[in-house]
């Protein structure tokens, strides 16, 4: 049984770090916005894994309260942020 | 290492998988609306299938109550904020129009006035 948990340790490490880069990288706002939700689940799926491994479960009130600040925090970018461009929309060629 | 164990560890293994993919799609898709599209995966289905993983670990403990209140909410809350980015993703063209198949809302975007970028 141990070896599923450091599998799952190790994907989920493997997983924050690579979506750090998109985190840091992203051309735009909501790329970014976009990278910090998958880090946060990412981060919820290894707490689960973490409550599950030590049967410890004084962190699921962690989870619970990640889960909504995650999303109140995500609908304030998405509406206050500022646009990347103030360029004028183009419009869209017809197919 | 009992019937109920191999059941937990599937199901964290395969939560662990799709944390895994998501972000590998995260980097490598090209625009905002794919990105999108492989950040959900543990957003939703990840997510609940190690909380499920977690649940079954400590069955009979009063606080299980909490972890199910997670999957609740992630799941009421995942599609408000994926409609608001994505909407948002469109307005501003943060997306390649050689990768859409079908554009419906093209006919709403020529009935604005042009030049009108970001909230309504």
């Amino acid at each position: 049984m141990i070896i599923v948990w450091i599998i799952a340790t190790v994907m989920l490490t493997t997983a924050a770090a690579v979506t750090m880069f998109r985190l840091l990288a992203g051309p735009s706002t909501l790329d970014r916005l976009v990278a910090l939700d998958t880090l946060v689940a990412v981060t919820m799926c290894a707490i689960g894994t973490w409550a599950a491994f030590s049967l410890d479960t004084t962190v699921t009130y962690g989870l619970t309260a990640l889960a909504l600040i995650s999303f109140v925090g995500s609908v304030s970018v998405a509406r206050f942020r500022v646009p990347d461009t103030d360029k004028p929309r183009v419009a869209r060629r017809l197919r | 290492m009992s019937a109920l164990d191999v059941v937990t560890a599937v199901l964290v293994l395969g939560g662990s998988t799709l944390a895994l993919t998501a972000a590998i799609g995260v980097v490598r898709f090209p625009d905002t609306l794919t990105r999108m599209h492989a950040a959900t995966k543990p957003q939703v289905l990840g997510l609940l299938l190690v909380l499920a993983g977690a649940a079954i670990r400590l069955r009979g403990n009063a606080d299980v109550g909490m972890v199910i209140l997670t999957g609740l909410f992630t799941l009421i809350t995942a599609p408000v904020v994926a409609n608001r980015v994505g909407q948002l993703a469109y307005r501003e063209q943060n997306i390649r129009d050689d990768l859409l198949t079908r554009d419906e809302m093209l006919e709403f975007a020529e009935e604005r006035e042009p030049g009108t970028n970001g909230q309504d």
